[in-house]
């Protein structure tokens, strides 16, 4: 039969659909990285926000405060207040508390989510300890600020926001050793 | 199976040479017929072991409160019942059929690339061994459902999720390499005057689902190796405190997942649009719109994944995208529906048992196809998420879906396989107690479901009790028919009257002009087809 010639050059662009697709798979990855930044869905907020808006006094918005510990999570961790009400385009601050009980160094990492996630892309973190990792020795105590503001053009529909906090432990992963921050 | 061998020495004893003797034969087959069978056979006992894993369940949920299993092997059995029942049993059936009948179909010597066809069947036994395996490891095998969401599957997972995730491995390259064997064989050993749109519907859907698989596997071995990499060395895929997302686990999984349920479902289309022409002695009606309906479903399924997610938090657009786009199979599949039914309208229809399953088939995997409908209606998930609506939904596409379609198949080329006519009357009883079993089962469930029984959890409130003991005796009369055809099936292999070539009078195409049983080697000179 003479059909080798032919199963051959088949076969190559089969398994060169095979691997491209595999690594399709990987690059679903960034894919979804972007594709929630773009559109501002998941709750994801962005990184560090470096511009300043012009307050509307006319308008109030609820920001709510949710600190939570992942499971397995020792740390106290809470905000000085459950919630505030602010003006869009107003810089706010608000500290959050977390304390290490246990008698040894750990390390931590918040990541922040925003609901309803329609909002997220219009709050805006100027600083945040989300930005960094939390080491703190055994029965060390830190007070982290959160300066935020909320964009004028968060949707009218929108009064009410909940940015919340889940702190995890990432001792095992990134060994406490203390930075500058 | 010895009976299989002893034909197969007498029919291919006028050809250069007939199959090796003893169980070498088997291991070193590569005969797309043996390796068929191998399929089959394999697929079968897959069949009763997810089967028997699902009496588990049943047995468990026969009364509300907990009896007879832990909740945590409760856990492992509806996690191994889907995952044996998906890829051990459904897909090597279909991988099966393809070995037998698209070679005899479209007029080809064997499968382009035999030594490959051995290797991925022989892959598979390994492959479940080590996912059965697991059930005996400290720990438990695993136990966070067959679509093995993360964290549930990183994170909190037994230990032998490592080996879970090498067994998928191992699958996936199997139908990796069963599916480019297919696309060689259709895209270069036709028979001469065998054009693509001459070609019978079963082949034409085993090429769509060939695709598919090349498609979609590649991504499931993505997943599960972002899953080990999650576990073993410190990356953070599917982890938020590394800076992951356990959503985008869904994502990847389901952009799998949705493909893969046509995957289950088309070669059945195909081999449901051979059977009925054949007992409705009428010529398929609209060939040309079954091909590109089942191409466009194809198409289709790459779009609609994030249905499987409406609860995650996905924005509005995206509920309402996936929402219409999912509705919008229901455009080709009602083509398919309808050209079935055109086929049988004015027929001569006769009701042997291969007619009787592909015409339930039609029936049930409508209901389980508007259900799906219902399922598709975003703010409506939100309530049947998690439910036995979901459950009774996808056991009504793929029980009498894929498994009636495989049935279907089976004894409509039984008698092409072994040369015996299978016994009418117990063919007909066994489709008779599959058909009120699997009725009886998964019917309740909708009722539960709507009610708001929450699935995966071995103990229910008191108020489903009646529906759950209905269903659990109705999946315990399917589960014991199974028995009763393997019964069939082994009285059709060691005797029963002789089958003649083509022992359905309305039945067409190359298959039917080979002697029953089909000779060890076939067509080693193409046909010519006008």
């Amino acid at each position: 039969m003479n059909s080798r010639a032919p199963n051959r050059r088949l076969v190559t662009r089969l398994l060169l659909a095979v691997v491209v697709m595999f690594a399709f798979g990987f690059a679903l990855v960034p894919l979804y990285d972007v594709m929630c930044k773009a559109f501002g869905i998941n709750g994801k907020t962005a990184g560090q926000y470096e511009g300043s808006q012009v307050v509307d006094p006319t308008r109030e918005v609820r920001v709510q405060f949710l600190p939570t510990n992942n499971a397995d999570m020792v740390w106290d961790f809470y905000s000085k207040a459950a919630e505030v009400t602010v003006h869009p385009g107003a810089v706010t601050e608000m500290i959050f508390v977390a304390r290490n009980p246990t008698n040894h160094a750990m390390s931590a990492q918040a990541v922040p989510s925003i609901s309803p996630s329609e909002a997220a892309s219009y709050f805006h973190k100027t600083e945040c300890f989300c930005f960094t990792q939390q080491v703190l020795d055994p029965g060390e105590r830190i007070e982290m600020p959160v300066r935020f503001i909320v964009d004028r053009d968060l949707p009218k529909d929108i009064k009410h926001l909940t940015l919340a906090y889940t702190l995890f432990d990432i001792t095992a992963r990134h060994p406490p050793i203390k930075t500058g921050s | 199976m010895s009976a299989v061998i002893d034909d197969h020495d007498h029919t291919g004893a006028d050809h250069a040479h007939g199959p090796a003797k003893g169980l070498m034969r088997w291991v070193l087959t590569t005969n797309h017929k043996d390796i068929g069978t191998l399929y089959l056979w394999f697929s079968f006992c897959m069949f009763l072991l997810g089967g028997s894993f699902a009496m588990v369940i049943r047995a468990e949920l026969f009364q509300p409160g907990l009896q007879i299993v832990e909740p945590a092997f409760f856990n492992q059995m509806t996690t191994m019942h889907g995952l044996v029942m998906v890829f051990g049993a459904v897909m090597p059936a279909f991988v099966g059929l393809a070995n037998w009948m698209i070679p005899l179909m479209i007029g080809a010597p064997d499968m382009a690339l035999p030594r490959m066809n051995n290797f991925s069947f022989w892959l598979l036994p390994a492959a479940f061994l080590l996912l059965v395996s697991t059930l005996f490891t400290p720990g438990g095998g695993p136990n966070f459902g067959w679509t093995f969401y993360a964290p549930l599957s990183t994170t909190y997972a037994p230990p032998s999720v490592t080996f879970f995730i090498f067994a998928i491995h191992l699958m996936g390259i199997s139908s990796i390499m069963g599916a480019i064997n297919i696309i060689a064989t259709i895209l270069n050993l036709r028979a001469p005057g065998m054009t693509l749109m001459k070609m019978p519907l079963f082949v034409w859907t085993w090429l769509i689902t060939a695709f598919l698989l090349i498609a979609v596997m590649p991504v499931l071995a993505g997943c599960v190796t972002m899953m080990l990499m999650d576990i073993h060395f410190g990356t953070s895929f599917f982890s938020a405190a590394g800076g992951g997302d356990p959503v985008l686990f869904q994502h990847v999984f389901w952009f799998f997942g949705h493909p893969e349920v046509y995957i289950m479902i088309l070669p059945a289309f195909g081999a449901i649009s051979s059977i009925i022409p054949a007992f409705s002695r009428k010529p398929l009606f609209g060939y040309t719109s079954m091909v590109y309906a089942t191409a466009s479903i194809a198409f289709l399924s790459f779009l609609v994944w994030a249905h499987h997610m409406f609860v995650v938090g996905i924005p509005l657009v995206g509920e309402l995208f996936f929402m219409y786009a999912t509705m919008l199979i229901a455009v080709p599949t009602g083509v398919k529906v309808f050209n079935w039914i055109s086929t049988m309208w004015q027929g001569s229809l006769t009701f042997e048992t291969p007619m009787l399953f592909a015409v339930a088939f039609v029936i049930l995997f409508t209901i389980g196809g508007f259900s799906g409908l219902m399922l598709a209606i975003a703010p409506a998930d939100f309530q049947y998420q998690d439910t036995y609506f979901v459950v009774a939904h996808f056991h009504y596409v793929l029980v009498p879906g894929a498994i009636f379609g495989i049935f279907a198949s089976a004894y409509f080329w039984l008698p092409k396989w072994t040369g015996h006519m299978y016994d009418e009357t117990l063919g007909k009883l066994h489709f008779w107690l599959s058909f009120i079993g699997m009725n009886m089962a998964f019917f309740p469930m909708h009722f539960v479901g709507l009610a708001g029984m929450p699935r995966r959890v071995p103990d229910y409130n008191l108020q489903f009790a009646n529906f759950n003991m209905v269903s659990s005796i109705g999946a315990f009369t399917f589960g014991a028919t199974q028995i009763f055809f393997l019964f069939i099936v082994i009285k059709t292999i060691r005797g029963g009257p002789p089958a003649p070539a083509k022992p359905w009078d309305g039945a067409e195409g190359l298959e039917w002009t080979i002697p029953s049983p089909a000779p060890y080697h076939t067509f080693t000179t193409p046909p010519e087809v006008e």
